[in-house]
């Protein structure tokens, strides 16, 4: 089995674009695409699934909200449910606008804070993490697709000098 | 060009029919004097009216009997005193309900009429944030703004109407208006409204009234014209005066809409004030406007009016109708949560008239502006599916609805609300003339915009 690939380098978003939309036209496979910025609608022309972060966030969210709820009961209602300056604490309901703010401020913490940590996790971030770009162009303003070689580097070179790109170099990956 | 379906029409008509003759219902079945509400209640809940008669009585009699027990002579005058003071209590209570019983068409009449006119002025308050925005998205859309803000010159007409019916004595929707109240000696003086006389009498009002509906009135009509003298036009000058216009317009509103919402409905209960009230007023007519944009949007889309309209512009509208109802409910809560929080019984009456009589719609109207729309509108995917726009935007229309119904009606018909004829009949009538004026003014000028400066881009606008 090969582990060759073909990095394709461009110095352009709008040629990137073509190129990816070309080589996904050829149903070659494209494992990777390295690019200084977001390039806006790459995700939908590589064809990558639809991101469910925000479902995890609204998830997230409900948990802060029962947490918040549920520590509220249990502090001031339930364990040591004293008169504060005459506020009802004979239920939680009672007392809820009260609560509202404590509610609200939990939600947008367990919602915020866990998705960025969920994105952490999913897209492998940590500090001390070696970083994995394979050009150091591809930071600055070079572009680079990754494609996988399976005994057809020949017509991968060609095809890809093809789609203008201003390098087409074939690498060994361990 | 748009042309105003002939079904349209005649369904506007017919809800306008339908409206009349049940706002002619209320006013009929209104009771006429104080004898009929006496006969009325004697009939709807006799057994309940005479308890409660006796629980006021009680506490009274129980103490001044203890306190006098050896006495008989002086019980016996307690008890004809007690027997007199029932009377007078049984007199101005039958006199309290039959002020509301009386107030209640008027009130009816009053929620729909203000609830249309303000919903139109939102919609011409997000068209001038639009323009002063430079938004790209929105230009395909302005000709369906100008089309609901068609609406501001009638309703504001039959509005005024309605407030100088009230001046005139006609009605009795806004109490400090009663006479006698800020005179000394009066029967019906009362210290608090006396002393804010300076600022709430008949004459200072209606004129801030008329300056204020004349403004909104005026920079409507400016800019649609400028609008529409901008497609014949070779250069972008009507395009700059209706960018200035609407910067001024905006200062303005932002100041008569404050005041307004004091001198329209705040007033209704004179003895209380609250400072975020007119953000409040602001926000409630702000969010229907824009929803009533995304209906009327939808609406004439799905006729194939709308060609340069695409999912992204619907998906917008539902991200502003998302947006401002949470608005919406952070103001409504921040005023609630501060009177809650603090007590002080001249501002809690307020919320314990709302709480207490007025509960299921008090708490409903957060359901259906706040609960709702956050639980249908946070996907995004729900926000590009039509029909569930449709019924996102009913929910919030009806609860805006629901929340002038509380802002207006405890100050005015008390305990004797109810949605009945009257209200239904009054909000159809509106609804009949509001779809009437609109579509009708859609009908004059072509929907696209010919040279606006941002209109390739809003014709192109892809989220």
């Amino acid at each position: 089995m090969s582990n060759k690939v073909i990095y394709a380098i461009y110095n352009d978003d709008d040629i990137l674009m073509d190129a990816v939309k070309k080589t996904r036209a050829a149903h070659h496979h494209i494992e990777e695409v390295f690019t200084p910025f977001p390039v806006h609608g790459l995700d939908k022309a590589m064809g990558l699934a639809p991101t469910r972060l925000a479902i995890c966030a609204f998830i997230y969210g409900l948990c802060g909200l029962s947490f918040g709820t549920w520590m509220m009961n249990y502090i001031m209602i339930q364990d040591w449910s004293q008169d504060i300056g005459g506020k009802p604490s004979f239920s939680y309901i009672d007392n809820m606008p009260a609560f509202v703010p404590i509610m609200f401020e939990e939600t947008v913490f367990f919602a915020a804070h866990l998705m960025v940590i969920t994105f952490y996790m999913r897209s492998r971030l940590w500090p001390f993490k070696e970083a994995e770009n394979p050009d150091v162009r591809t930071t600055d303003d070079h572009f680079l697709m990754e494609v996988a070689v399976n005994n057809n580097e020949e017509e991968l070179v060609s095809f890809f000098e093809s789609t203008g790109a201003v390098e087409v170099k074939v690498i060994v990956k361990n | 060009m748009y042309t105003f379906s002939s079904k349209l029409k005649t369904f506007s008509f017919v809800l306008m029919a339908v409206g009349l003759l049940g706002i002619g219902y209320g006013f009929l079945t209104a009771p006429k004097d104080i004898q009929a509400v006496e006969a009325l209640l004697a009939a709807d809940s006799h057994g309940e009216h005479a308890e409660a008669k006796q629980g006021v009585a009680t506490p009274s009699q129980n103490s001044e009997t203890t306190h006098e027990v050896a006495s008989v002579g002086k019980d016996k005058e307690v008890a004809a005193n007690h027997n007199v003071k029932v009377d007078t209590e049984h007199k101005e209570h039958l006199e309290h309900v039959y002020h509301q019983l009386s107030n209640k068409p008027w009130a009816a009449l009053y929620v729909a009429c203000i609830f249309f006119m303000l919903l139109s002025l939102g919609t011409l308050a997000f068209y001038a944030i639009q323009q002063v925005a430079q938004a790209g998205w929105s230009p395909v859309l302005f000709r369906v703004m100008q089309g609901i803000t068609a609406y501001l010159p009638v309703g504001s007409l039959l509005f005024f109407v309605f407030l100088l019916l009230s001046g005139f004595h006609i009605n009795h929707i806004f109490i400090w208006l009663s006479e006698g109240v800020t005179k000394l000696g009066s029967e019906n003086y009362d210290k608090i409204i006396a002393g804010k006389s300076g600022y709430l009498n008949f004459p200072f009002w209606i004129v801030r009234a008329s300056i204020f509906l004349l403004g909104w009135n005026a920079y409507r009509y400016f800019s649609r014209k400028n609008c529409l003298a901008q497609d014949e036009s070779d250069d972008n000058s009507f395009y700059k005066k209706n960018f200035n216009i609407s910067a001024m317009f905006l200062v303005f509103f932002i100041v008569t809409e404050s005041i307004m919402s004091w001198d329209w409905i705040m007033s209704i209960d004179p003895h209380w004030s609250s400072t975020l009230f007119g953000w409040y007023v602001f926000a409630s007519f702000f969010v229907s406007g824009i929803t009533m944009i995304a209906m009327v949007t939808i609406y004439l889309k799905s006729k194939g009016y709308l060609e340069n309209v695409n999912s992204s512009h619907i998906h917008d509208l539902a991200k502003f109708m998302f947006g401002i109802s949470v608005f919406w409910t952070y103001l409504w809560f921040s005023q609630f949560m501060l009177i809650w929080y603090a007590n002080i019984p001249e501002e809690i009456t307020y919320f314990v008239t709302r709480i207490q009589v007025y509960n299921l719609p008090f708490f409903g109207a957060v359901v259906m502006n706040f609960l709702f729309p956050v639980l249908i509108l946070i996907n995004t995917d729900f926000k590009r599916i039509t029909w569930v726009l449709v019924m996102a935007g009913t929910v919030i229309l009806l609860g805006h609805y629901v929340d002038f119904f509380n802002m207006i009606m405890p100050g005015t018909v008390g305990g004797s609300w109810f949605i009945g004829i009257s209200e239904i009949a009054s909000v159809l009538f509106f609804l009949g003339l509001f779809i009437f004026v609109v579509f009708t003014a859609l009908s004059k000028a072509p929907l696209l915009p010919k040279r606006n400066p941002y209109i390739e881009e809003s014709k192109h606008f892809h989220y």
